[in-house]
């Protein structure tokens, strides 16, 4: 079984903070992770991997820097890497990265494509199904577990708000795994140490023949218009009164504010 | 594309089981003003089996068209049939925006449809507005944890796609005397791509109470001090639609359940209306809920630092201030 899994860096938004004066982001400093859902993810392909003895592709999306989680990934047991890094591909949308990856996906052989639910620094939820769509695969998100008996169709444990379901689906297909699917395995001192040496595949728009149309700002139907902080709350008024007074005070608030 | 073929609000009215979900009541509200400020219908779009008579209750709330497609398919949600129905009705009808509840579901069928119409989505937006000048769908959602906001719009694209987390957007009450229409769609479905089989449904018992999703909490701090403290406010939250919720020392004290705490170890709460009653606001705490539209707090002691974050603060006893309020409000609803 080949299984590729998409995965992501992020910033780890645990660590952002906003400079007060400018209310912007942040970003010197703060530590680059892989993003937790596709960390599950590929926990779930390498226990398929233990399993059933499945070949491991992990890809990425990003700038050359990203090749960090790569090897991290090397570094758990995936048996092969891909950054997929193209300046062409800047200012992308989940549209226009679905696309990219769409591109990319298409020269690799697969049973499966697995995926985080969402990432942390964007939390749309939206590339896994894109990218279904756009591979004609059916899908599944929220998943927080597998069953394969080594027949064509695949057993999903699926969360939903009341409880969870199981979904019986036809392979290939494309899931979206949560964090909490299982605990990622740590990366084992051997793999640490292969890991630097393993080559990390680089490919482009190009490479993998990418319509040019579809990718980064011109394949990007959103655009993000403004960003603005909500801004530190001003205190408002204090007043030592009355209990009855008190209850004036409050219920004229809740007019004004439209709560009654 | 020519984007000014592209008309209407449309709403995913998402169903369970037959029922409603309310997600999608809080989103015709907010159809409501988009097509009111376009000079547009509002439509609703009721996917499901022998489901034609849920369709009285959408327009008592805000649709003036109801899309009903009816299929023994569309009974349990899965991802595929779906995503036919909605894509045929926006060949057919071509709305120009489409609203979806951010639930498990909204999240797996939303992005389906918008690649599959190679349009844009939004996810999870707080706010939704129409730009006055070019009657695009102004989408705002929060980035980075909600430190940072920001503004998407889709301006070559239609249909404008946009999901919404249930408890953001207000209802319409219900008014029974609205007219609208039903209408059924026939959909040519591909069946050969229904590649996914439910097999199993299992509901677990859940914590009945999700204090994320109130749009008004009263939540009570070490000067409420008891059972009995927290069932006075228990009346205020009843006044208000809202629940109960807690700071951590109530909690630990094991006066309240952990489900209902309010702060960094508990949950983070963002409602219309916050009341810190007997908080003192510990960083903490305030992490939780600061987010909140609008806090209110009684404290006895002046310095307390809740006072920072409140857009009103009364210093007084709150054992007092609480029954003189809930007389209040009961006056207020009698009128």
């Amino acid at each position: 079984m080949n299984i590729v899994v998409c995965i992501k860096q992020v910033p780890d938004t645990t660590e952002i903070k906003l400079d007060p004066v400018k209310g912007t982001l942040i970003r010197d400093g703060v530590p680059s992770i892989m993003n937790p859902d596709d960390k599950g993810g590929l926990e779930l392909a390498l226990q398929l991997k233990d399993q059933y003895g499945a070949h491991v592709t992990v890809i990425t999306m990003g700038p050359p820097q990203a090749d960090a989680i790569l090897r991290e990934a090397f570094a758990m047991g995936a048996d092969r890497a891909i950054l997929l890094t193209d300046r062409k591909f800047a200012g992308a949308d989940t549209l226009a990265t679905s696309h990219a990856l769409y591109a990319a996906l298409k020269k690799l052989d697969f049973d499966m494509v697995i995926a985080g639910r969402q990432a942390i620094d964007g939390d749309t939820a939206q590339v896994g199904p894109e990218l279904a769509e756009l591979l004609d695969l059916p899908q599944v998100s929220y998943v927080e577990g597998v069953k394969y008996d080594g027949k064509k169709t695949l057993d999903v444990r699926k969360q939903t708000e009341e409880g969870y379901q199981v979904w019986e689906v036809e392979m290939p297909c494309l899931l979206t795994v949560l964090a909490s699917a299982n605990k990622a395995r740590y990366m084992s001192v051997a793999g640490i140490v292969t890991a630097f040496d393993k080559e990390v595949e680089i490919w482009t728009a190009d490479s993998v023949n990418a319509d040019p149309a579809t990718l980064g700002l011109n394949g990007s139907p959103t655009r993000v218009k403004k960003s603005f902080t909500k801004g530190a709350k001003a205190a408002g008024k204090v007043f030592e009164v009355e209990p009855n007074e008190a209850a004036d005070l409050i219920v004229s608030k809740l007019k004004e504010k439209f709560i009654i | 594309m020519d984007i000014t073929a592209y008309k209407n609000v449309y709403v995913f009215a998402e169903q369970r089981e037959g029922k409603i979900q309310s997600v999608a009541y809080e989103l015709l509200g907010k159809a409501r003003d988009l097509a009111d400020a376009l000079g547009q219908e509002v439509c609703a779009i009721l996917l499901g089996h022998n489901i034609k008579g849920e369709a009285k209750s959408l327009i008592a709330q805000g649709a003036d068209r109801v899309l009903v497609v009816d299929d023994k398919d569309l009974e349990v949600y899965t991802t595929e049939p779906y995503a036919q129905a909605i894509v045929g009705i926006v060949e057919q009808k071509k709305p120009s925006v489409i609203l979806m509840g951010a639930t498990t579901i909204g999240r797996d069928l939303g992005p389906r449809v918008s690649a599959r119409l190679n349009t844009g989505l939004t996810a999870d937006c707080t706010e939704l507005g129409i730009e006055e000048e070019t009657k695009h769908l102004m989408m705002t959602r929060p980035a980075f944890g909600g430190n940072l906001m920001a503004t998407i719009m889709c301006t070559e694209h239609r249909p404008q796609m946009s999901t919404v987390r249930p408890g953001v957007m207000m209802a319409l009450k219900p008014d029974a005397s609205r007219k609208g229409e039903v209408e059924e769609v026939k959909i040519e479905f591909n069946r050969a791509k229904f590649r996914v089989k439910v097999k199993e449904i299992v509901k677990e018992q859940k914590n009945l109470v999700d204090i994320t999703k109130a749009r008004v909490l009263v939540s009570g701090g070490r000067g409420v001090g008891s059972k009995e403290g927290f069932a006075e406010l228990q009346k205020l939250a009843s006044c208000l639609g809202g629940e109960v919720s807690s700071s951590r020392a109530m909690v630990d004290a094991g006066v309240m359940e952990h489900s209902r705490q309010v702060g960094q170890t508990g949950k983070t709460v963002r409602p219309d209306l916050y009341f810190a009653m007997g908080i003192s606001g510990a960083i903490q705490h305030l992490a939780g809920m600061e987010g909140s539209e609008c806090i209110i707090a009684v404290n006895k002691d002046k310095y307390a630092p809740i006072f920072e974050v409140a857009d009103l603060g009364i210093v007084c006893d709150l054992k007092k201030v609480v029954p003189a309020l809930v007389e209040r409000l009961k006056k207020e609803q009698a009128h």
